[in-house]
């Protein structure tokens, strides 16, 4: 047991290597498990967290790109494996559908009342996790590009439109347009903003039936065929990464991108000169004259699983609070994203999400059975982009699929 | 061999299949006979950096007892098998009688979900297996008349596509066959079309798959019929030569009749494999243009709400294409094995 002990310290302390130690979370023993996502800003949070490892409180890790396919089975067991998930608005429903997290009201009364109020997410009243950043999708776009041309930065899709047949027709670039389009998750994504953009309800008000085959569907489907047409060919297999690559090659001056992800766009890192010194940031696209911006607004949070004893919620609590406290935040850690806590100071590379947030875009839905509508379009709409179905016989197919899939998990009778 | 210690020697093996095989399965035939409850859903407020929004979410109070007292949910009975996204009997009864000729009934057909990826899965399988075999059938002879010295190397290049896991295979493939990797910009060059692109084409995303899938399983066929080309008598092979039968002639006449029991060896494990093909398509990103069933599965259970009826419906459904594919082979084992 004490090798046990032993081995699961020194996994720690490997992980802990290269932070300064926060000592001091206040809890005394616990275990504190965590599972999320992999990218910076988490991986930050857990090394914070980690560094509550003293006496007899043990804290892990598990950061994984595939942590959504892991972390209902891993806290659905009695007690749950992970005392902790990070989500964000759309993976904390899968969650709250199994019923695996606890609220957090008599938690936060106790011990989180230093934490800011606009950090508590709650459903029905009830405080369901503590966010740490937001995240959204907006405008990125070459400023040499759109300068040899002589255009504004866009601020809707028909300007993108405009600016990229100009681009092409002075032969700067063949596709300047990009866009995470890959068929599955990322296309749906970009179905869901342009949707929103366009005004668009994706349910009848409170109820499970879906209604996306309409006036809206059609011109939000017939907006993405025509920005396809500036795309590379391969666009139905460009996930957020493959359209990164293609900005950074120099062949794309205008894109709908992850705030999160543009820090990699415009640091020194495979890029020539010329390409990262020209990206720069702006405010999300509108579609269609509707005002609103085509951009969903996202928040990653973490959660506090049901399954487990009082001791190990407290830990976990305390943990991730330390985790999150405004303390890690330095000059390494402040342009990994967006941070919630009160002493972040934005970079010109947050501007976009900051934008977002400012032009009062719709949050991603936090709805119960957006989850089997985001697969079904995810699904279904390469076929029109393909140019094998119409757009009413697509939006057609995505109902059915959604339809089937809601009944067969009791959403629909 | 005495009747106990057959069974002596038997039992730890039909344990482990008993437990790592059949227990599964009959679990995952229970699944997918079963649905979630019905959800009662209640009109709830959320609160976040962003403000506040209406929105829904499940009473869990409401479906706990239920869920309590029925845990594997609501029995369903076939009602999966025949939604939209799997046989959708009731989909192709409207397709029948709208549809004015096959042609439209066969559009209307490949717009359903589970007859989409049938249709690929049904072709790959069809074009993969046998070119499987009949290239590494080839390999095999060839590197037979290899000079002995150079067989040890010949033999490990030759295997290495099978080597190399698929995952990783795949996506060295899928960068060269990019519109600006190696491959990719040869095929352009090659058909004198700039714009030409493989992953943007249905067709041509077939044929890399099918492609893919022969290079990658060739040198297990090539392992097989090498080992067997070693037991070919030689006597035979001799006799043929002074009766002036030509090279041809005697892989037609000799080897090919003693390697028979391997073709069907390999045609059933290829069989069986080629029809439960997946990796290709996750590593090719060919999600657009090609699914199998086994896509399928790995969809339902990757969203952000899991379909485990769905994806359990959807195995019986595997199961049950594999057993009827590789019926025929069986029989005719069988019967040879009577005979």
């Amino acid at each position: 047991m004490k090798t046990l002990k032993t081995a699961v310290l020194g996994t720690v302390l490997a992980v802990l290597s290269g932070t300064a130690a926060f000592a001091g979370c206040g809890i005394e023993e616990g275990r504190v498990s965590i599972v999320g996502n992999e990218f910076p800003a988490i991986q930050t949070i857990a090394k914070a967290a980690a560094a509550c490892a003293e006496g007899d409180v043990t804290v892990e890790s598990n950061l994984t790109a595939d942590h959504q396919k892991i972390n209902v089975a891993g806290m659905s067991g009695n007690p749950a494996e992970y005392t902790t998930a990070v989500v964000a608005n759309s993976s904390i429903v899968a969650l709250i559908n199994e019923d695996v997290i606890q609220p957090l009201d008599d938690l936060v009364a106790e011990y989180g009342q230093d934490i800011p109020k606009h950090q508590l997410i709650t459903v029905d009243g009830k405080i369901m996790a503590v966010a740490f950043m937001a995240n959204a999708q907006h405008l990125v776009y070459r400023k040499d590009v759109l300068e040899k041309i002589g255009m504004d930065v866009p601020t809707s899709y028909e300007e993108v439109l405009a600016a990229a047949a100009k681009i092409r027709r002075e032969g700067l670039m063949e596709y300047p347009v990009g866009g995470a389009y890959k068929a599955g998750w990322n296309l749906a994504q970009e179905f869901t903003n342009m949707y929103l953009g366009t005004d668009g309800e994706f349910f009848e008000p409170g109820t499970a039936n879906v209604s996306i085959n309409n006036d809206k569907g059609v011109e939000t489907l017939e907006m993405m065929k025509a920005l396809t047409r500036y795309m590379n060919p391969d666009f139905l297999t460009h996930d957020s990464n493959a359209t990164n690559a293609e900005v950074e090659a120099g062949n794309v001056a205008l894109l709908n991108m992850w705030g999160s992800r543009t820090g990699n766009l415009m640091d020194d890192e495979g890029a020539e000169e010329e390409v990262y010194s020209n990206i720069a940031v702006a405010a999300p696209l509108t579609v269609g004259g509707s005002g609103r911006p085509a951009t969903t607004l996202w928040w990653d949070g973490w959660t506090v699983a049901k399954n487990i004893s009082d001791e190990d919620a407290v830990a976990t609590f305390l943990a991730m609070k330390a985790g999150i406290s405004p303390d890690i935040l330095n000059d390494d850690t402040m342009s990994e994203a967006v941070w919630l806590m009160p002493n972040f100071e934005p970079a010109p590379v947050n501007m976009g999400v900051l934008a977002s947030v400012e032009a009062q875009s719709t949050p991603y839905p936090m709805v119960p059975f957006q989850g089997l509508l985001h697969t079904a379009l995810g699904d279904n709409i390469a076929e029109y982009l393909q140019g094998k179905e119409t757009a009413e016989q697509t939006l057609a197919d995505i109902e059915a699929a959604y339809t089937a899939a809601a009944t067969e998990k009791g959403f629909l009778k | 061999m005495k009747h106990s210690s057959f069974f002596w020697f038997i039992l730890p093996s039909a344990f482990l299949m008993l437990l790592f095989i059949a227990l599964p399965i009959a679990s995952v035939v229970m699944q997918s006979l079963y649905t979630s409850h019905e959800q009662v859903i209640v009109e709830v407020e959320n609160c976040g950096p962003f403000g506040c929004k209406k929105s829904t979410t499940i009473d869990q109070e409401a479906t706990a007892a239920l869920r309590d007292a029925e845990p594997l949910g609501k029995f369903a009975g076939l009602d999966v098998y025949k939604d939209r996204n799997h046989l959708a009997f009731s989909e192709i009864g409207t397709a029948w009688v709208e549809s004015d000729g096959l042609p439209d009934f066969g559009s209307a057909l490949m717009n359903l979900p589970f007859y989409k990826a049938m249709a690929f899965t049904l072709t790959y399988t069809a074009i993969v297996t046998p070119l499987t075999i009949i290239l590494g059938f080839m390999i095999a002879l060839a590197i037979n008349s290899v000079a002995r010295m150079f067989r040890g190397p010949t033999i490990f290049f030759s295997l290495l596509p099978f080597i190399v896991t698929p995952l990783v295979g795949g996506l060295v493939l899928f960068w060269m066959v990019d519109a600006r990797g190696i491959l990719g910009t040869g095929l352009q060059w090659l058909s004198g079309d700039p714009t030409l692109s493989v992953k943007a084409s249905t067709g041509l995303m077939w044929t890399m798959l099918m492609t893919y899938g022969i290079w990658h399983a060739a040198p297990f066929a090539f392992v097989v019929f090498y080992a067997g080309l070693q037991t070919v008598n030689q006597d035979t092979i001799e006799a043929a030569l002074i009766d002036g039968a030509s090279r041809w002639e005697r892989i037609r006449y000799v080897v090919i009749p003693h390697l028979t029991p391997l073709v069907t060896f390999v045609a059933l494990i290829q069989l069986m494999d080629n029809f439960r093909v997946f990796e290709p398509i996750i590593s090719f990103s060919a999600e657009a243009h090609a699914t199998s069933l086994s896509y399928a599965i790995f969809n339902d259970l990757g969203g952000e709400t899991r379909l485990l009826s769905s994806a359990a419906a959807t195995s019986v459904l595997t199961i049950i294409g594999v057993g009827l594919l590789v019926s025929p082979v069986l029989i005719r084992t069988y019967r040879d094995f009577d005979k």
